[in-house]
């Protein structure tokens, strides 16, 4: 359904979208049931000359069961969709599997940095790759991402991996994703951060082992170079 | 307490001058009469309706044509739409959907359908309006001060809203925010004064179960907002206080917490939601019991789910933040809680859809904007299972699938139970009657373009459109045509509707001057308010009723008439 309008390109996202399925079945057959018996109810009954309407308390046990029954009913889809939820929840946001790789988001007023690791494949070494509005990640690593903010909060939200999560200045939010299709991806700021909000565009780009390669090579800072950086 | 069977207090003579003339300066400025209060609420709601009716229309016409000078506002910069989706969220709820659903409605019906002549504190009520209007002209000022009207959203999330340097707006969010604590003082005292009369002032024999569903249902959300607004007066002075004294109660970098702001927000935000939802139900429910003739469904069913909703609501707020950076652990808790408000909820729905059964339906203006409520209601009740869904939310939050779930129950609640309520009122409020086939004609034209401005919203929503961006030109992804052509849709949607509005405006001017007069009881109704003439003059009744039976007895067996109105003897 979702993935009509947009690609889903991480390892979670055919469970989310599975999760909305499950719900938009078990309520969509409510929300049609309900409407068909109001209007059937609305059309049998129209007033008719010289008829009245019946006389129905609906405190009785017999009557009653016409509300209470459904109502049960509705309680049992409730308790499959907090299962589903609960579920996708863990998976996504409660249980980080062991991350191979892991970068850095950075929000701020009003674009995203992004460090990544360099070839040493960790951060916070010389070698690391800082970008502006680019997020680079190769196919089928499994990363974690440490996500915060320096003045105000943003929300970090990538559609085609079904991922949503605040950036809180202060506060160092892990989380994770895997993606597992090759292609390139804006995403929004989706937490409104101020007049710039509307702009703070950035991009997802999701290489080939090969691709990725060569863009680190192309960009990593050479040591000499990053040496004297850190001079 | 269900059997005490109050009589009528002693009526405040001074506040009530019965026998002069009174000047128009205390009749119609400076009111005692709940029925003038109303009035005063209702029409300053009307207007605030129509200022943050514009600012839709221009946001709406800014996304749909980007860039464009919009008509009666010019180019739309970053900062004015980040005011404009601020202030209108912030006017439809506080400055629309409260002042006309509960303070309008609740001044003018309360002591009319409970049988006596005013309420409990005529001066309270009267200050209340007064502290409301203030309110307003505070609401105005933000717009006019340096830096221009605050833009943080309505949630007002900080630091953006706590610090000048982030907002750009150091006067605006402070006006902005006392503006909202006026409004909050307002309703609290109105709140109390509801309470109070509803529990003291009741007709003898009206007993509780005897109350009409629309005066509980106020009364309930009166309730609620008193409950839930403490922490949240809390929270905005100590906000003001970040805002002005350069406190850091919600700077993390001296030891405050953003999120903090987000829990007495929405503490109080999410009763807030049922505050304005009961009013519309109680509305909607007089409506459809009057127009099918018929008793309504378990009538303490109603009543108990209601009160059921009010005690749950209190604990779902955290299902705005799943992804707000709270313990992920947390998210279940509100999931299960959350996905159990939505059996009262079904609930209620059911009895109302139960109590058309066997009926005698005649499909007048209330009663196909009452109808409308239901099905309208029903979008935005389903859809509200897939945001409370954590796992779900992760996708959603904050998306046009979001916004469009909360119009469809903002919608119903604020401007289907308004016209629900004023046309099936009017009679009474104004002594004449509403023109029947413009009122028609107005239902339809607001009802087909209202789907029209929200349906394609749900699908710019689920593929992956965030709120409060003013231009989607920078996102390529989603500047595509079929996409455009959505927003084209929903803005020229939106045009439309406006324009039926005029229909109702047409309506509502030429029936207060010229309509057919009203019959004290046009619909043959049997609450109290209908016992009274039309207009009801000051002091309501001319003897005050006596009441012998609920609310609801239509079509009761082997009597000639197919209604019993409350007070009847026999
Ligand atoms: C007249 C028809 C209406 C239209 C066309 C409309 C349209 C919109 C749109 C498009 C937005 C989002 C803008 C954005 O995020 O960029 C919005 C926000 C909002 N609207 Fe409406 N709306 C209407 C009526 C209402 C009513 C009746 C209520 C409530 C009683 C309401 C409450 C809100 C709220 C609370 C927000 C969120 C504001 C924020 O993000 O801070 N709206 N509206
Ligand atoms: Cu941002």
């Amino acid at each position: 359904m979702i993935e009509r309008l947009v690609a889903s390109a991480s390892s979670y996202a055919p469970d989310i979208d599975g999760l909305i399925l499950l719900i938009a079945v078990l309520v969509g057959f409510w929300f049609l049931l309900t409407e068909a018996v109001f209007f059937w109810l609305i059309l049998r009954f129209r007033a008719r000359d010289g008829q009245r309407a019946e006389y129905i308390t609906g405190e009785e046990k017999s009557q009653k069961r016409w509300i209470t029954i459904p109502h049960l009913l509705v309680l049992v889809c409730d308790i499959f969709i907090v299962v589903g939820a609960v579920r996708v929840w863990y998976e996504v946001k409660q249980h980080l599997p062991e991350a191979q790789q892991t970068v850095r988001v950075i929000g701020q007023q009003w674009a995203w940095s992004f460090v990544h690791p360099g070839p040493d494949g960790r951060l916070d070494t010389a070698d690391d790759i800082k970008t502006v509005d680019e997020l680079h990640l190769q196919k089928d690593v499994t990363y974690h991402f440490e996500l915060t903010s320096r003045d105000v909060l943003h929300s970090l939200s990538i559609p085609v991996f079904r991922l949503r999560q605040d950036a809180i200045p202060g506060r160092v939010i892990r989380g994770w994703f895997r993606p597992t299709k090759t292609g390139v991806h804006d995403f929004q700021c989706a937490e409104i951060c101020g007049i710039g909000h509307g702009i703070m565009a950035a991009r997802v780009i999701i290489e080939t082992p090969d691709e990725h390669a060569a863009w680190m090579a192309e960009h990593a800072p050479t040591t000499s170079l990053a040496a004297a950086a850190v001079r | 307490m269900a059997e005490t069977v109050p009589s009528h207090p002693p009526a405040p003579e001074e506040g009530h001058p019965h026998h002069e003339e009174m000047s128009f300066w205390s009749k119609y400025i400076f009111p005692l009469d709940h029925k003038m209060i109303g009035m005063q609420y209702l029409f300053t709601g009307i207007a605030m309706a129509m200022v943050g009716g514009f600012f839709a229309y221009t946001f709406r016409m800014q996304l749909a044509f980007p860039g464009i000078e919009v008509p009666g506002w010019g180019l739309v910069s970053p900062a004015d739409y980040n005011a404009l989706v601020t202030n209108h969220g912030a006017i439809m709820i506080f400055w629309v959907a409260m002042p006309v659903l509960i303070a309008a409605f609740g001044n003018f019906l309360i002591p009319l359908m409970i049988g006596c002549d005013d309420m409990v504190f005529p001066r309270i009520n009267r200050l209340s309006y007064q502290i409301f209007f203030l309110s307003v002209l505070v609401l105005i000022a933000s717009f006019l001060v340096e830096g221009g009207a605050f833009g943080g959203a309505w949630t007002a999330y900080p630091p953006l809203s706590a610090k000048a340097e982030y907002s750009l707006t150091p006067l605006g969010s402070s006006l902005w925010l006392l503006a909202v604590a006026l409004e909050f003082v307002a309703f609290l005292l109105g709140g109390i004064n509801f309470i109070t009369t509803a529990m003291n002032s009741r007709a003898p024999g009206m007993k509780m179960y005897d109350i009409p569903i629309v005066v509980w249902m106020i009364v309930l959300a009166s309730i609620m907002f008193m409950l839930s607004v403490g922490p949240l007066v809390a929270g905005a002075v100590m906000l003001f206080f970040d805002q002005q004294l350069g406190t850091g109660f919600f700077d993390p970098a001296r030891g405050g917490d953003p999120v903090l702001w987000q829990h007495l927000f929405w503490f109080f935000g999410h009763p807030e939601v049922y505050v304005v939802l009961l009013p519309a139900m109680g509305i909607v429910a007089e409506i459809i019991t009057v127009f099918a003739r018929k008793k309504l469904f378990a009538y303490k069913t109603v009543l108990y789910t209601a009160f059921g909703t009010g005690i749950l609501s209190f604990t779902v707020w955290a299902h705005h933040q799943f992804v707000a950076g709270i313990d992920p652990r947390m998210a279940h808790i509100f999931t299960i809680t959350t996905l159990l408000i939505s059996v009262p909820i079904a609930e209620m729905c059911f009895v109302y859809i139960a109590t058309l059964y066997g009926g005698s339906i005649r499909l007048t203006t209330p009663m196909l904007w009452a109808l409308a409520f239901i099905a309208e209601f029903l979008i935005g009740g389903v859809t509200g299972i897939f945001l409370g869904a954590s796992g779900a939310d992760i996708y959603f939050h904050d998306s046009y699938f979001v916004l469009a779930h909360f119009h469809y129950t903002f919608f119903p609640i604020a401007i289907i139970g308004f016209y629900a309520g004023i046309t099936y009122w009017f009679p009474k409020m104004f002594g004449r009657m509403l023109d029947d086939r413009l009122g028609k004609i107005h239902f339809w034209g607001t009802i087909i373009p209202f789907n029209g401005i929200f349906l394609p919203l749900f699908i710019l929503g689920l593929a992956g459109q965030h709120r409060r961006i003013y231009n989607y030109e920078h996102f390529p992804e989603l500047a595509t045509p079929e996409l455009q052509a959505l927003r084209v849709l929903a803005t020229v949607s939106l045009l439309v509707m406006l324009g039926f509005q005029l229909v109702f405006l047409v309506n509502f001017v030429r029936s207060l001057r010229r309509g057919e007069k009203a019959p004290q009881n046009p619909w043959k109704a049997n609450t109290l308010e209908w016992q009274a003439p039309s207009p009801p003059p000051h002091g309501n009744f001319a003897t005050l009723p006596t009441v012998y039976r609920g609310p609801y007895e239509y079509s009761v067996p082997g009597r000639a008439e197919d209604y019993w109105p409350q007070n009847a003897p026999e």
